[in-house]
């Protein structure tokens, strides 16, 4: 069952033509998801409905939250004549309906083709006092959804973001990447920890992951403030987490507000973390507070207690390059070995960043691919197995086929509920990986040892 | 427990245009405008056409379903329908061309031919479906000359699905293209022949939770024989078969009266409509199939399966209308089949339906939804969220029918949810089906979370 790949090898050096079964998805969905970490934001699709449809479904499948969106809804018309019509219709039917404070406008493959000007289009659109429209390119033919994402940070950070030239002030910004409502929480709980205020942007905490109060909002509670996007230009520094997600928009603010970035990685495991606790404390010269000594000893501890759990263990790690590169430095810790680590998302960069990591890990014959697919992934299980699958949901198929357990983390996860609310960032993030990963595998050991190994204490 | 509507007080939810999209029955004699094009602006919950043929064709298990476009198309609707299959599973991988800047400026048929030849070289596929999406209608790819050429060197089917997403923002054109790619699949070659038999073909069945099966059991339990479903745990070979049956059995009227009323003059098979979600419906259907056949032992074993299967299933149902009497009910779903199917279980479990939209019915669907349900009912076509959340509150529903985008909308707002689409695990057809139902409308619209809801200390008390 759902072991359609072939046995036999490819050749090692060809990829597939296209992609079959892929790790990525297109630029709007991650454009999307950006602008819902703006609060009281409608995003706006630039295309035909079924775009729309389709991102609101997969950001609902994962989040298990509603996702609203509206749309251009082309049709032949506009596809032939050109889009602009649309548009400014729907930003006064949007702004007439749904009052929102903000429209964050992406295009699509169609509105890219048809060569729509998106900012000559807002200038000439009705827009009512006091609100806002944005916009960021985000061509589906062009990157991932992870460019995606990165290309409305930027478009939020070129619009909104203003320096009053006053001197900073001491305060960070974070661009979290393209992560959880839990994991950005988390890193900001880390910030405000070592007592330094922070604006974070996009932060969908409370936005994917709200309360059932009994009531809906179209607008939830959460997301960045307009108000503090813009003052984000008066910041001391910006945290820019994920090279992939944030570091576009962190170079623009730089440039338009003269805010310095430092490019960190998304901390997901102890080293990652450090890092970004390091660079909050020189960045404001305060001191690491006693309890995030003490969460990082109980890290360190577990990773002692527990290391023959899985120390050796050899394993595949797909998804999202913010993700998938912080997470085979934290497996490599772990005592690990990344046997195969796949991207969907284009970069010769993040072969480079993990086959050094590899190296200096002393760890050889591992197969490492930015802009692969499963297809391929599962082709090299074939020929060499692993112990563990750690990746989207799209994983479960191999784990199935090669009876792999598969440790679900990244974007998307259809399968299983309230991962979004929690955390795999900051010290606390690794005790949940910890435990994912070693309860995977015990029980993977539980269920398969003959009977006199079956031991009540491991 | 009070329901805040998100929208500020005053505003009219609705856009103007609307108003003719919706309909309160007993107070509007006009008639409901519907398969109009949503308005640019409007958070629709309809798809595109793509989406709708893929839906449509995505159940053929052993083709390979290749999307020449960007990658996103193949990503959202990678294995996103709880088909089952009895045999092969090359439907559930994902195939893409993949389509980058390049392809788009130089053209992507050279990129599309080289995938096909690829995967004919990996999988020895019967056939390829090749899907148009929006990108490559507009720069104007050759798909069917590339199929044509690639099906002449490889000596398979490989079909083209002109399903360009922006032609129409109704799933239903999605539908028709898929149709023509069917009758395309089926159309026996020059000097074939297909061999007539007593069987018949099921349209409009798609296998979600194994619904193709039961079905099938039951038929069999008749003497009747499947020839094959469209397209619900179908394969290439069987599909060719299809001319051959005596009668088709349409389902899903949305998406394939047009391929049963094609077959009946191609072929000369008459059709007859069908629905076997709730037990009344089942029982009604298979009669209907049993008349078609006018065989004694066939009405006689056809009464008999009835009969038992309802003394099973009306005590469940009676069970549950207890608990759902009175309870206030709203339907969303794709299709006006399944709305007026949902109506009468609804109805059949004591509840009152309060609310019903469909994505892509037609005027007459609208017409007999409008008979069937109490005067009151708010009847809508294209819904967007703020209009379902608006008729949502003010009917005071305990209960929605819908899919994926609206069960989390309805989660927020206090209300259970069933889903009746594509996202569904478990089958909701037929006999058991019903049962089945019974126990998911229960479950939600009952969930003892809804107490935690309502007696939550952190909130004053409210009368």
């Amino acid at each position: 069952m759902l072991d359609c790949t072939p046995k036999e090898p490819v050749p090692s050096d060809a990829h597939t033509i296209g992609k079959i079964n892929p790790v990525k998805t297109c630029q709007p969905v991650g454009a999307m998801y950006a602008a819902l970490g703006i609060h009281g934001c409608l995003p706006h699709s630039h295309g035909s409905q079924g775009c729309c449809s389709y991102h609101r479904m997969a950001l609902s499948r994962h989040f298990h939250e509603p996702a609203m969106a509206s749309t251009s809804s082309f049709t032949e018309g506009a596809s032939v004549f050109g889009g602009a019509a649309n548009l400014k219709t729907a930003i006064k039917n949007v702004f007439a309906i749904y009052h929102p404070d903000i429209i964050a406008i992406h295009t699509t493959c169609l509105s890219e083709t048809i060569g729509d000007d998106l900012p000559t289009i807002i200038k000439q659109a009705e827009i009512p006092e006091g609100r806002y429209v944005i916009h960021a390119n985000t061509p589906s033919y062009h990157g991932s959804h992870i460019t995606g994402f990165s290309n409305m940070c930027r478009g939020i950070v070129s619009y909104l973001a203003e320096s009053d030239g006053n001197p900073k002030k001491e305060r960070a910004n974070i661009f979290p990447g393209f992560v959880n409502p839990g994991d950005m929480r988390e890193v900001r709980r880390i910030v405000t920890e070592m007592g330094v205020p922070s604006i974070m942007y996009p932060d969908t905490t409370n936005v994917m992951d709200s309360p059932l109060l009994n009531k809906y909002e179209m607008y939830p509670g959460g997301g960045a403030k307009i108000e503090d996007i813009k003052d984000s230009g008066n910041s001391k520094m910006t945290l820019s987490l994920g090279a992939w997600s944030s570091d576009e928009a962190a170079a623009t603010l730089q440039d338009k507000c003269n805010v310095p970035g430092v490019p960190l990685k998304i901390p997901i495991g102890v080293k990652a973390t450090d890092d970004l606790v390091m660079a909050v404390k020189e960045g404001f010269g305060v001191e690491v507070p006693e309890s995030l000594e003490i969460e990082r000893g109980q890290v360190i501890d577990t990773l002692i207690d527990t290391h023959f759990q899985y120390e050796g263990k050899k394993v595949a790690v797909f998804g999202d390059p913010d993700i998938v590169i912080p997470l085979t430095e934290f497996l490599i810790t772990m005592g690990m070995i990344p046997k195969y680590v796949i991207t969907g998302t284009p970069g010769n960069k993040f072969e480079k960043i993990i086959n050094q990591m590899l190296e200096e890990a002393g760890i050889e014959g591992s197969k490492v691919r930015a802009e692969g697919d499963l297809f391929e992934l599962h082709q090299w299980i074939k020929e060499e197995s692993v112990d563990l699958l750690i990746g989207n949901t799209h994983g479960k198929y191999i784990a199935r086929a090669e009876d792999i357990p598969l440790v679900r983390v990244g974007f998307p996860i259809f399968d299983r509920a309230v991962q979004p609310l929690m955390p795999i960032t900051g010290y606390r993030g690794c005790l949940r990986l910890i435990e994912m990963i070693s309860n995977t595998l015990l029980e993977r050991r539980d269920r398969d040892c003959k009977d006199e190994d079956y031991e009540l204490i491991l | 427990m009070e329901n805040d509507c998100s929208l500020p007080a005053g505003s009219a939810p609705c856009i103007d245009e609307r108003q003719f999209s919706i309909m309160t029955t007993g107070k509007n004699k006009s008639r409901i405008h519907c398969a109009d094009d949503s308005l640019a602006g409007a958070v629709s919950q309809r798809a595109c056409v793509y989406s709708g043929a893929r839906v449509v064709l995505n159940p053929v298990t052993d083709a390979v379903h290749l999307v020449h476009g960007p990658i996103g198309c193949a990503s959202y609707t990678w294995d996103i329908r709880g088909s089952l299959s009895s045999d092969s599973e090359m439907f559930r991988q994902s195939f893409s061309t993949d389509l980058k800047e390049r392809d788009v400026v130089f053209g992507g048929e050279p990129k599309l031919a080289a995938c096909i030849d690829e995967i004919v070289e990996k999988y020895h596929p019967p056939a390829i479906f090749v899907y148009s999406t929006c990108v490559v209608g507009m720069i104007g790819d050759d798909i069917i000359a590339v199929c044509k050429e690639a099906s002449h060197r490889h000596g398979i089917e490989v079909i083209p699905v002109e399903s360009s997403g922006f032609i129409s923002g109704n799933k239903i054109v999605g539908y028709r293209a898929a149709g023509d790619a069917l009758l395309k699949l089926i159309r026996p070659k020059e000097g074939e022949t297909v061999e007539k038999t007593r069987k018949l073909n099921y349209l409009g069945e798609y296998n979600l939770g194994g619904e193709k099966w039961l079905v099938e059991s039951y038929l069999r339990e008749m003497g009747i024989e499947i020839n094959v479903a469209f397209t619900g745990d179908s394969t290439v070979a069987d599909l060719k078969k299809a001319p051959g049956a005596c009668l088709n059995l349409v389902q899903c009227t949305g998406s394939m009266h047009w391929v049963a009323m094609s077959l009946d003059q191609e072929y000369g098979i008459p059709y007859i409509d069908v629905n076997f979600f709730g037990a009344e419906n089942t029982a009604e259907s298979l009669r209907k199939i049993a008349s078609f056949y006018g065989d004694d032992e066939i009405m006689r074993r056809t009464e008999a399966l009835i009969e038992r299967e309802m003394k099973k299933v009306r005590p469940v149902i009676d069970r549950y209308r207890e608990k759902l009497t009175g309870k206030r009910a709203a339907i969303y779903v794709g299709g006006a089949f399944k709305a007026l199917a949902i109506i009468r279980q609804l109805k059949e479990l004591g509840m009152e339906v309060m609310f019903t939209g469909t994505q892509t019915g037609k005027q007459e669907d609208y017409e007999q939804i409008s008979s069937i349900v109490s005067e009151g009912t708010v009847v809508i076509d294209d819904a967007n969220p703020a209009e379902i959340e608006k008729f949502l509150l003010e009917k005071d529903v305990d209960m929605m029918a819908g899919g994926v985008k609206e069960r989390f909308l309805a989660h927020k707002l206090g209300i259970g949810f069933v889903d009746h689409n594509h996202d569904r695990k478990d089958g909701l057809a037929g006999f058991e089906g019903a049962i089945r139902f019974a126990r998911e409308v229960y479950a939600t619209t009952c969930s003892p979370v809804w107490e935690r809801v309502k007696k939550n200390p952190f909130e004053e008390v409210q009368d």
